[in-house]
Protein backbone atom coordinates (compact mmCIF):
# COMPACT_ATOMS: atom_id res chain seq x y z
CA UNK A 1 0.00 0.00 0.00
CA UNK A 2 1.39 3.65 -1.01
CA UNK A 3 1.62 5.40 2.77
CA UNK A 4 2.03 8.85 1.35
CA UNK A 5 0.45 11.63 1.34
CA UNK A 6 -0.01 13.68 -2.05
CA UNK A 7 -2.05 16.33 -1.22
CA UNK A 8 -0.65 19.95 0.10
CA UNK A 9 -2.80 21.54 2.91
CA UNK A 10 -4.37 23.93 0.64
CA UNK A 11 -6.01 20.24 -1.00
CA UNK A 12 -6.42 19.17 2.25
CA UNK A 13 -8.22 22.38 3.34
CA UNK A 14 -10.80 21.83 0.44
CA UNK A 15 -11.33 18.35 1.34
CA UNK A 16 -12.51 19.37 4.63
CA UNK A 17 -14.76 21.97 3.38
CA UNK A 18 -16.66 19.90 0.81
CA UNK A 19 -16.70 16.13 2.58
CA UNK A 20 -19.72 17.00 4.44
CA UNK A 21 -21.58 18.84 1.36
CA UNK A 22 -20.78 21.71 -1.13
CA UNK A 23 -22.58 25.05 -0.92
CA UNK A 24 -25.71 25.19 -2.60
CA UNK A 25 -25.33 28.29 -4.30
CA UNK A 26 -25.08 28.80 -7.91
CA UNK A 27 -21.19 29.25 -7.56
CA UNK A 28 -20.29 26.86 -5.46
CA UNK A 29 -16.26 26.56 -5.70
CA UNK A 30 -16.62 30.46 -5.51
CA UNK A 31 -17.75 30.16 -2.28
CA UNK A 32 -15.14 27.49 -1.24
CA UNK A 33 -12.61 29.55 -2.77
CA UNK A 34 -13.83 32.55 -0.26
CA UNK A 35 -13.88 30.92 2.69
CA UNK A 36 -10.53 29.64 2.06
CA UNK A 37 -8.68 32.83 0.35
CA UNK A 38 -7.87 30.84 -2.71
CA UNK A 39 -9.09 31.79 -5.61
CA UNK A 40 -11.77 29.80 -7.72
CA UNK A 41 -9.81 28.84 -10.73
CA UNK A 42 -7.37 27.66 -7.85
CA UNK A 43 -9.92 25.26 -6.71
CA UNK A 44 -11.39 23.84 -9.81
CA UNK A 45 -8.12 23.11 -10.76
CA UNK A 46 -7.27 21.40 -7.50
CA UNK A 47 -10.25 19.75 -7.72
CA UNK A 48 -10.14 18.40 -10.95
CA UNK A 49 -6.37 17.41 -10.42
CA UNK A 50 -7.25 15.22 -7.28
CA UNK A 51 -10.43 13.90 -9.32
CA UNK A 52 -7.95 13.05 -11.99
CA UNK A 53 -5.65 11.39 -9.58
CA UNK A 54 -7.95 9.35 -7.70
CA UNK A 55 -7.64 10.61 -4.65
CA UNK A 56 -11.24 12.24 -4.61
CA UNK A 57 -13.07 9.02 -5.97
CA UNK A 58 -16.12 11.46 -6.99
CA UNK A 59 -18.34 14.54 -6.50
CA UNK A 60 -22.30 13.83 -6.78
CA UNK A 61 -24.72 12.62 -4.51
CA UNK A 62 -24.61 9.97 -2.55
CA UNK A 63 -28.33 8.45 -2.40
CA UNK A 64 -29.74 6.91 1.48
CA UNK A 65 -30.35 3.86 0.02
CA UNK A 66 -32.36 2.93 3.36
CA UNK A 67 -34.42 5.88 3.49
CA UNK A 68 -35.14 5.54 -0.86
CA UNK A 69 -36.67 2.00 -0.27
CA UNK A 70 -33.49 -0.10 -0.25
CA UNK A 71 -34.08 -1.97 2.93
CA UNK A 72 -32.22 -5.60 2.54
CA UNK A 73 -28.81 -4.84 2.55
CA UNK A 74 -27.13 -8.05 1.89
CA UNK A 75 -22.85 -8.92 2.61
CA UNK A 76 -22.41 -11.59 0.76
CA UNK A 77 -19.48 -13.39 1.02
CA UNK A 78 -18.00 -16.28 -0.88
CA UNK A 79 -15.00 -18.71 -0.74
CA UNK A 80 -13.34 -18.74 -4.29
CA UNK A 81 -10.15 -20.28 -4.90
CA UNK A 82 -7.28 -18.12 -5.02
CA UNK A 83 -6.40 -18.55 -8.71
CA UNK A 84 -10.01 -17.98 -9.77
CA UNK A 85 -10.67 -15.25 -7.31
CA UNK A 86 -9.18 -12.01 -9.88
CA UNK A 87 -11.56 -13.51 -12.52
CA UNK A 88 -14.84 -13.33 -10.94
CA UNK A 89 -14.07 -10.71 -9.06
CA UNK A 90 -13.84 -8.48 -11.77
CA UNK A 91 -16.71 -9.68 -13.75
CA UNK A 92 -18.74 -9.77 -10.58
CA UNK A 93 -18.18 -6.14 -9.86
CA UNK A 94 -19.38 -5.52 -13.42
CA UNK A 95 -23.03 -6.49 -12.17
CA UNK A 96 -25.11 -3.62 -12.15
CA UNK A 97 -26.51 -4.32 -8.50
CA UNK A 98 -23.46 -4.81 -7.10
CA UNK A 99 -22.10 -1.52 -4.67
CA UNK A 100 -18.76 -2.88 -3.07
CA UNK A 101 -16.54 -5.89 -4.68
CA UNK A 102 -13.53 -6.82 -2.49
CA UNK A 103 -10.65 -9.58 -2.11
CA UNK A 104 -10.73 -9.99 1.64
CA UNK A 105 -8.50 -12.48 3.64
CA UNK A 106 -9.97 -15.78 5.17
CA UNK A 107 -9.81 -16.44 8.99
CA UNK A 108 -9.54 -19.95 9.10
CA UNK A 109 -10.97 -22.57 10.16
CA UNK A 110 -13.52 -20.08 10.99
CA UNK A 111 -14.18 -17.73 8.47
CA UNK A 112 -13.57 -19.54 4.57
CA UNK A 113 -14.70 -16.38 2.70
CA UNK A 114 -12.38 -14.60 0.75
CA UNK A 115 -14.93 -12.25 -1.86
CA UNK A 116 -16.79 -9.78 -0.33
CA UNK A 117 -19.79 -8.51 -2.46
CA UNK A 118 -22.41 -5.95 -1.59
CA UNK A 119 -25.87 -6.39 -2.99
CA UNK A 120 -29.21 -3.88 -2.45
CA UNK A 121 -32.31 -4.99 -2.61
CA UNK A 122 -35.68 -3.27 -2.21
CA UNK A 123 -36.75 -6.89 -0.32
CA UNK A 124 -34.49 -9.69 0.86
CA UNK A 125 -36.28 -12.04 -2.16
CA UNK A 126 -35.61 -9.28 -4.64
CA UNK A 127 -31.76 -9.18 -2.95
CA UNK A 128 -31.81 -12.54 -2.60
CA UNK A 129 -32.65 -13.04 -6.64
CA UNK A 130 -29.88 -10.72 -7.78
CA UNK A 131 -27.63 -13.65 -5.56
CA UNK A 132 -28.99 -16.27 -7.25
CA UNK A 133 -27.28 -14.69 -10.51
CA UNK A 134 -23.76 -14.24 -8.64
CA UNK A 135 -24.24 -17.89 -7.75
CA UNK A 136 -25.33 -19.13 -11.78
CA UNK A 137 -22.45 -16.67 -12.78
CA UNK A 138 -19.84 -18.75 -10.32
CA UNK A 139 -21.13 -22.08 -10.91
CA UNK A 140 -18.68 -24.87 -9.45
CA UNK A 141 -16.20 -22.11 -9.15
CA UNK A 142 -17.29 -21.56 -5.39
CA UNK A 143 -16.60 -23.45 -2.37
CA UNK A 144 -19.57 -21.87 0.06
CA UNK A 145 -21.48 -19.05 0.39
CA UNK A 146 -23.41 -16.70 3.10
CA UNK A 147 -25.67 -13.97 3.22
CA UNK A 148 -25.24 -11.48 6.22
CA UNK A 149 -28.39 -8.79 6.34
CA UNK A 150 -27.48 -6.02 8.45
CA UNK A 151 -30.13 -6.24 11.10
CA UNK A 152 -29.56 -2.55 12.64
CA UNK A 153 -26.85 0.48 11.90
CA UNK A 154 -25.12 0.81 15.26
CA UNK A 155 -22.95 4.13 13.95
CA UNK A 156 -22.66 5.47 10.75
CA UNK A 157 -20.62 8.87 10.11
CA UNK A 158 -18.76 7.82 7.36
CA UNK A 159 -15.43 9.05 6.60
CA UNK A 160 -13.90 12.43 7.60
CA UNK A 161 -10.69 14.34 6.94
CA UNK A 162 -9.96 15.83 10.76
CA UNK A 163 -8.76 19.11 11.28
CA UNK B 1 -40.09 6.49 -1.36
CA UNK B 2 -43.04 8.54 -0.39
CA UNK B 3 -42.48 12.12 -1.44
CA UNK B 4 -40.31 10.94 -4.58
CA UNK B 5 -41.52 12.02 -7.75
CA UNK B 6 -39.98 11.82 -11.24
CA UNK B 7 -37.89 14.93 -11.41
CA UNK B 8 -36.50 14.18 -7.96
CA UNK B 9 -35.38 9.93 -9.36
CA UNK B 10 -34.14 12.16 -12.26
CA UNK B 11 -32.10 14.15 -9.90
CA UNK B 12 -30.40 11.42 -8.44
CA UNK B 13 -30.04 9.13 -10.94
CA UNK B 14 -28.19 11.67 -12.49
CA UNK B 15 -26.21 13.20 -10.16
CA UNK B 16 -24.88 9.22 -8.88
CA UNK B 17 -22.37 9.77 -12.33
CA UNK B 18 -20.86 12.99 -10.71
CA UNK B 19 -21.00 16.74 -10.66
CA UNK B 20 -19.29 19.05 -12.97
CA UNK B 21 -16.62 21.65 -11.87
CA UNK B 22 -16.88 24.84 -13.74
CA UNK B 23 -18.20 28.19 -12.56
CA UNK B 24 -22.33 27.63 -12.76
CA UNK B 25 -22.13 23.46 -11.71
CA UNK B 26 -25.61 23.53 -11.05
CA UNK B 27 -26.59 25.71 -14.20
CA UNK B 28 -24.74 22.98 -16.57
CA UNK B 29 -26.81 19.91 -14.82
CA UNK B 30 -30.14 21.97 -14.67
CA UNK B 31 -29.96 22.58 -18.36
CA UNK B 32 -28.97 19.09 -19.50
CA UNK B 33 -32.16 17.99 -16.97
CA UNK B 34 -34.19 20.44 -18.92
CA UNK B 35 -35.36 22.56 -15.59
CA UNK B 36 -34.08 25.83 -13.97
CA UNK B 37 -30.97 26.38 -11.55
CA UNK B 38 -32.78 27.49 -8.92
CA UNK B 39 -35.14 24.17 -9.36
CA UNK B 40 -32.55 22.17 -9.24
CA UNK B 41 -30.78 23.96 -5.74
CA UNK B 42 -34.03 24.03 -4.61
CA UNK B 43 -34.61 20.23 -4.85
CA UNK B 44 -31.25 19.16 -3.81
CA UNK B 45 -32.09 20.95 -0.74
CA UNK B 46 -34.84 19.45 -0.01
CA UNK B 47 -33.82 15.59 -0.59
CA UNK B 48 -30.52 16.51 1.64
CA UNK B 49 -33.31 17.61 4.34
CA UNK B 50 -35.52 14.68 4.14
CA UNK B 51 -32.63 12.25 4.32
CA UNK B 52 -33.33 10.99 0.80
CA UNK B 53 -29.60 11.74 0.11
CA UNK B 54 -26.92 11.09 2.50
CA UNK B 55 -24.21 13.70 1.37
CA UNK B 56 -24.17 15.96 -1.91
CA UNK B 57 -20.28 16.69 -1.67
CA UNK B 58 -17.01 14.92 -2.25
CA UNK B 59 -16.49 11.13 -1.28
CA UNK B 60 -12.52 11.18 -1.18
CA UNK B 61 -9.89 7.90 -1.26
CA UNK B 62 -8.78 6.81 2.22
CA UNK B 63 -5.73 5.09 1.16
CA UNK B 64 -4.49 7.60 -1.02
CA UNK B 65 -4.72 10.28 0.89
CA UNK B 66 -1.96 8.49 3.01
CA UNK B 67 -4.77 6.73 5.52
CA UNK B 68 -6.17 3.11 5.90
CA UNK B 69 -9.33 1.78 5.80
CA UNK B 70 -10.21 -2.02 7.30
CA UNK B 71 -13.48 -4.12 8.20
CA UNK B 72 -13.11 -5.88 11.10
CA UNK B 73 -15.73 -8.79 12.98
CA UNK B 74 -16.44 -9.83 16.16
CA UNK B 75 -18.88 -12.38 17.96
CA UNK B 76 -20.37 -10.51 20.54
CA UNK B 77 -22.11 -12.51 23.13
CA UNK B 78 -25.84 -11.05 23.28
CA UNK B 79 -26.07 -10.23 26.71
CA UNK B 80 -23.12 -7.69 25.87
CA UNK B 81 -23.88 -6.48 22.76
CA UNK B 82 -24.90 -3.00 23.90
CA UNK B 83 -22.02 -2.81 26.15
CA UNK B 84 -19.71 -3.49 23.14
CA UNK B 85 -21.69 -1.51 20.57
CA UNK B 86 -20.72 1.45 23.43
CA UNK B 87 -17.05 0.21 23.57
CA UNK B 88 -16.44 0.21 19.77
CA UNK B 89 -18.49 3.11 18.72
CA UNK B 90 -16.40 5.36 21.10
CA UNK B 91 -13.75 5.51 19.03
CA UNK B 92 -13.70 7.95 16.52
CA UNK B 93 -11.71 5.59 13.89
CA UNK B 94 -14.98 3.72 14.01
CA UNK B 95 -16.58 4.88 10.50
CA UNK B 96 -19.32 2.47 10.18
CA UNK B 97 -20.51 -0.21 12.71
CA UNK B 98 -23.59 -3.07 11.83
CA UNK B 99 -25.26 -5.63 13.65
CA UNK B 100 -25.66 -8.77 10.78
CA UNK B 101 -27.12 -11.87 11.36
CA UNK B 102 -24.13 -14.20 11.61
CA UNK B 103 -22.72 -16.02 14.60
CA UNK B 104 -19.82 -13.14 13.76
CA UNK B 105 -22.36 -10.34 15.09
CA UNK B 106 -20.90 -6.98 14.72
CA UNK B 107 -19.10 -5.73 11.40
CA UNK B 108 -17.36 -2.26 11.55
CA UNK B 109 -15.56 -0.21 9.06
CA UNK B 110 -12.14 1.90 10.66
CA UNK B 111 -10.74 4.43 9.00
CA UNK B 112 -7.54 6.09 10.29
CA UNK B 113 -5.33 8.98 8.91
CA UNK B 114 -2.08 6.89 10.12
CA UNK B 115 -1.91 3.38 9.11
CA UNK B 116 -0.41 2.52 12.23
CA UNK B 117 -3.40 3.14 14.41
CA UNK B 118 -5.03 0.46 12.77
CA UNK B 119 -3.81 -2.05 14.67
CA UNK B 120 -3.63 -0.04 17.90
CA UNK B 121 -6.77 0.31 17.54
CA UNK B 122 -8.23 -2.96 16.78
CA UNK B 123 -5.69 -3.90 20.12
CA UNK B 124 -7.87 -1.66 22.31
CA UNK B 125 -10.66 -2.79 21.22
CA UNK B 126 -9.88 -6.43 22.02
CA UNK B 127 -8.06 -5.33 25.34
CA UNK B 128 -11.47 -3.14 26.42
CA UNK B 129 -13.77 -5.71 25.33
CA UNK B 130 -12.02 -9.23 25.56
CA UNK B 131 -13.24 -10.11 22.60
CA UNK B 132 -11.14 -11.35 19.05
CA UNK B 133 -11.43 -8.72 16.51
CA UNK B 134 -11.19 -10.50 13.03
CA UNK B 135 -9.22 -8.31 10.76
CA UNK B 136 -10.32 -7.95 6.60
CA UNK B 137 -8.60 -5.54 5.03
CA UNK B 138 -8.98 -4.98 1.42
CA UNK B 139 -6.32 -6.96 -0.73
CA UNK B 140 -8.23 -6.17 -3.87
CA UNK B 141 -10.52 -3.42 -4.86
CA UNK B 142 -12.68 -5.23 -8.03
CA UNK B 143 -15.46 -2.29 -8.40
CA UNK B 144 -16.89 0.32 -5.88
CA UNK B 145 -19.62 2.82 -6.66
CA UNK B 146 -23.35 3.17 -6.01
CA UNK B 147 -25.50 2.79 -8.59
CA UNK B 148 -28.80 2.65 -7.38
CA UNK B 149 -31.60 3.38 -9.59
CA UNK B 150 -34.50 5.18 -7.83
Amino acid sequence: MNHTTPIDSEDRRIIQLTQTGLPLTPRPYHAIAEQLGLSPTEVMTRLEKMLAEGIIRRLGVIPNHYALGYRANAMTVWDIPDDLIDTFGEQIGQLEFVSHCYRRPRHLPRWPYNLFVMVHGRTRPEAEEKIEQIVTLLGTSQRGYKILYSTRILKKTGLRLGE
Amino acid sequence: MDSLDSLDRLIINHLQGGFPICERPYLEVAKYLHISEAVLIERLAQLLDKGLLSRFGLLYHAERLGGALTLAAMSVPETEFDQVTAIVNAFPEVAHNYARDHELNMWFVLATEQPERVPEVIQEIEAQTGLTVYNMPKQTEYYVGLRLEV
